[in-house]
């Protein structure tokens, strides 16, 4: 039993089903981040927590009371729209009361909430605008006073920084990290940005087709993606994905694929999970990301299995605290992730080093992890 | 727009200024020129009249006409002048243009904002009534009256006049609230807000535009109205369009033509008035439709 409770929800337009049987447990004080391609069906799902939208089937249920058919103002929640949805004719101070003035709290205590968060989103200068008169930054502090001054059991955020630049949006994200670090409140934020969800969530449903497809920790579902979309769709760049067969060499299992030239390229898999003993001389997926091929200095002291891998480099960028190579793995482009100073050069040959304790394995037919 | 030709005007040489100022004068007085001469006839004694110069200003100025008009004049067999037929407009209209203004904009609201089904049907339907010509509804109209009981009264021109116009005040206000955010009104009915406290406190404060389109349009079709003045309201009940009429054919004695220019004067003005209030906006309203509808 979560905080919130989102138990069996489907979605139904008519004869076509939008979310299928979604179950998420939501603990108090937690920062859950719906994330997924467009029309997954995450602002559906966080219009039906919002009651803005009718549920189909299952329950939501809100510190254990059934809110299907509560009236979104009954339920506790507040909502940050992607577009802030702030009333144009109306001050911003009128903005962030007008929720309270609608259910009715007198108007010395109206004033006395909208000081303390004004002052807590140092917006006090603002009380008189319009919203008109105010950048994109401001607006979206002016949204988020108008949620957090209800003082709801849940936020809810649907794309809130979609609309500011990259910059704003980078501080803003650090701006709405602190808020949840200080209030404790719980959050369920909707984005389409992999980074968004990496760094603000304590846990993150990655969404795809209006299925979860998974949900856990950042670190659960960067490291240990459960299928093949969750491991392309979260990390940037995205994780590395090519056909290898799976051979037995010297009583080990090997990944086994070919090179930029042809020449035939094995990576020796150690402690593999049970899984993988059926897929003996068969087609996988092999997946791994760009940082766990290096440069030999720059690999993980911590790595128990680093595997050599020489091969042609076809191209490198330098971006900074990073290099980006890229060499050809079986027939396709294969980004690896080096430090800033390491010797590479386009068209020579290099020793790259691959952290096979990081590489998963994926069924090709359902996509699913294998393990 | 009013931006832009400022901005033209500004960098374009004074000649080509003068000369622009000069063709818009010559045209502003070309379509003065009706009114005018209708303005200086209503001043002048009949004598002056019908001794053959309209065009010249009156050499004996008086206000006589007026006079006669609002209050002497023969309309049909009564010596009542247009006053009391004035009286019966101001009584229809405003009504009815308040009337079709608010369910107006509650239809537009409902049809933009509260999804249900058929809402399409019944939107096309109400624009269909849009384009029925007045004479189809005439005889169905009247039986109607009838069978209400207020044929031939002022409360039943209001009806049938409210009833016309709802078709055009729903499309003003659907086209006009379908560019409106619907994010906002959610974000209302999370803050607490009901179904006419979202209409009254979000969509009303930000419809000025429309609202000055559909009382122009409105106002102006129905005081301007003689079909349905003459088929429905009898006699002491007429409006001044239908007794402006009786006015200039009353059969009666010689045709004071100074008396009728200074009544159609009096019929026109209110319309003229409201234009010149509210003109601007309705610009701005036809233009925000245009623009994001
Ligand atoms: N009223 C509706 N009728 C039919 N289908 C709908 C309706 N609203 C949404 N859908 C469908 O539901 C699916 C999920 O939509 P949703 O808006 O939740 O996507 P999303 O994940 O928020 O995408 P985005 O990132 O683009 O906002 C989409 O395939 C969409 O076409
Ligand atoms: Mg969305």
């Amino acid at each position: 039993m979560g905080f919130l409770d989102i138990d069996n929800v489907t979605k139904a337009y008519g004869a076509v089903e939008v979310l299928h049987q979604v179950d998420i447990a939501v603990e108090e004080g937690e920062f859950l981040v719906l994330v997924g391609p467009s029309g997954c069906g995450k602002s559906t799902l966080l219009n039906m927590i919002a009651g803005l939208e009718g549920i189909t089937s299952g329950d939501i249920r809100i510190k254990d009371r059934v809110i299907n058919n509560v009236h979104p103002s009954q339920r506790n929640i507040a909502m940050v729209f992607q577009s802030y949805a702030l009333y144009p004719n109306m001050t911003v101070g009128q903005n962030i009361t007008f929720g309270l003035e609608m259910h009715g709290t007198p108007k010395p205590e109206r004033e006395k909430a909208m000081a303390e968060v004004a002052k807590l989103l140092q917006i006090e200068d603002l009380l008189k605008r319009k919203p008109g008169q105010l950048s994109g930054g401001q607006r979206q502090r002016v949204a988020m006073g108008r949620a957090l001054v209800r003082n709801p059991d849940v936020f809810l955020f649907d794309e809130p920084l979609s609309n500011l630049d990259a910059k704003l949006r980078v501080d803003m994200r650090t701006e709405i990290k602190k808020l949840h670090q200080k209030l404790g409140t719980t959050i369920v934020y909707v984005t389409h940005d992999q980074i968004e969800a990496m760094t603000l969530s304590t846990r993150i449903a990655v969404m795809y087709n209006g299925y979860v497809q998974q949900l856990g920790t950042p670190k659960e579902i960067y490291d240990n993606p459960s299928n093949l979309f969750v491991a392309t769709f979260m990390g940037s760049p995205a994780m590395n994905v090519m056909r290898v067969r799976l051979e037995e060499r010297n009583g080990a299992l090997h990944a086994v694929t070919t090179g930029a030239e042809g020449q035939e390229i094995a990576l020796r898999i150690e402690n593999a999970p049970a899984g993988y003993a059926a897929y003996k001389d068969r087609e996988v997926i092999l997946g791994i990301r760009p940082e766990a091929i290096t440069d030999p200095e720059g690999a993980d002291r911590n790595a128990r299995n680093i595997q050599a891998l020489s091969n042609t480099v076809s191209v490198t960028e330098p971006a900074g605290a990073d290099t980006f190579v890229t060499m050809t793995l079986a027939g396709k482009d294969c980004i690896s992730r080096m430090r800033a100073d390491a010797e590479v050069h386009p068209g020579q040959p290099f020793d790259f080093a691959v952290n096979m304790d990081k590489a998963v394995l994926f069924d090709p037919e359902t996509e699913e992890r294998i393990i | 727009m009013a931006a832009a030709s400022t901005e033209n005007a500004i960098r374009s040489s004074s000649f080509s200024r003068v000369l622009i100022y000069l063709v818009l004068l010559l045209f502003a007085l070309f379509y003065l020129l009706p009114f005018g001469i209708m303005l200086v006839n209503s001043l002048k004694p009949l004598s002056e009249i019908t001794g053959g110069n309209m065009i010249a200003l009156p050499r004996e100025w008086t206000i006589e006409p007026w006079l006669s008009a609002w209050s002497t004049a023969q309309i049909g067999v009564q010596p009542t002048g247009l006053r009391p037929y004035f009286i019966n407009s101001i009584v229809m209209a405003v009504p009815a243009v308040l009337l079709s203004t608010i369910f107006g904009a509650l239809n537009g609201y409902v049809l933009t904002k509260w999804h249900f089904p058929g809402a399409t049907i019944i939107f096309g339907l109400l624009l269909f009534s849009c384009f029925i010509p007045f004479q189809i509804v005439l005889i169905p109209m009247a039986r109607i009256l009838g069978i209400l009981d207020i044929a031939g009264t002022t409360g039943g021109l209001v009806l049938v006049h409210f009833v016309y116009g709802v078709g055009f005040t729903t499309l003003y206000f659907r086209n006009y609230y379908a560019a409106f955010p619907t994010e906002l009104v959610r974000a209302a009915q999370i803050d607490g807000a009901g179904f006419f406290q979202i209409f009254y406190r979000i969509l009303l404060p930000s419809s000025g535009p429309i609202i000055a389109v559909s009382f122009i349009w409105q106002f102006t079709n129905i005081w301007n109205d003689f079909l349905f003045g003459a088929s429905f309201a009898s006699g002491g009940s007429a409006p001044m369009t239908v007794a402006l009429n009786n006015l200039v054919n009353s059969s009666t004695g010689v045709r004071e033509y100074n008396v009728h220019f200074a009544g159609a004067i009096m019929a026109a003005a209110p319309t003229l008035l409201v234009y010149i209030v509210a003109g601007r906006y309705f610009v701005r309203g036809l233009m925000a439709g245009s623009v994001k509808g």
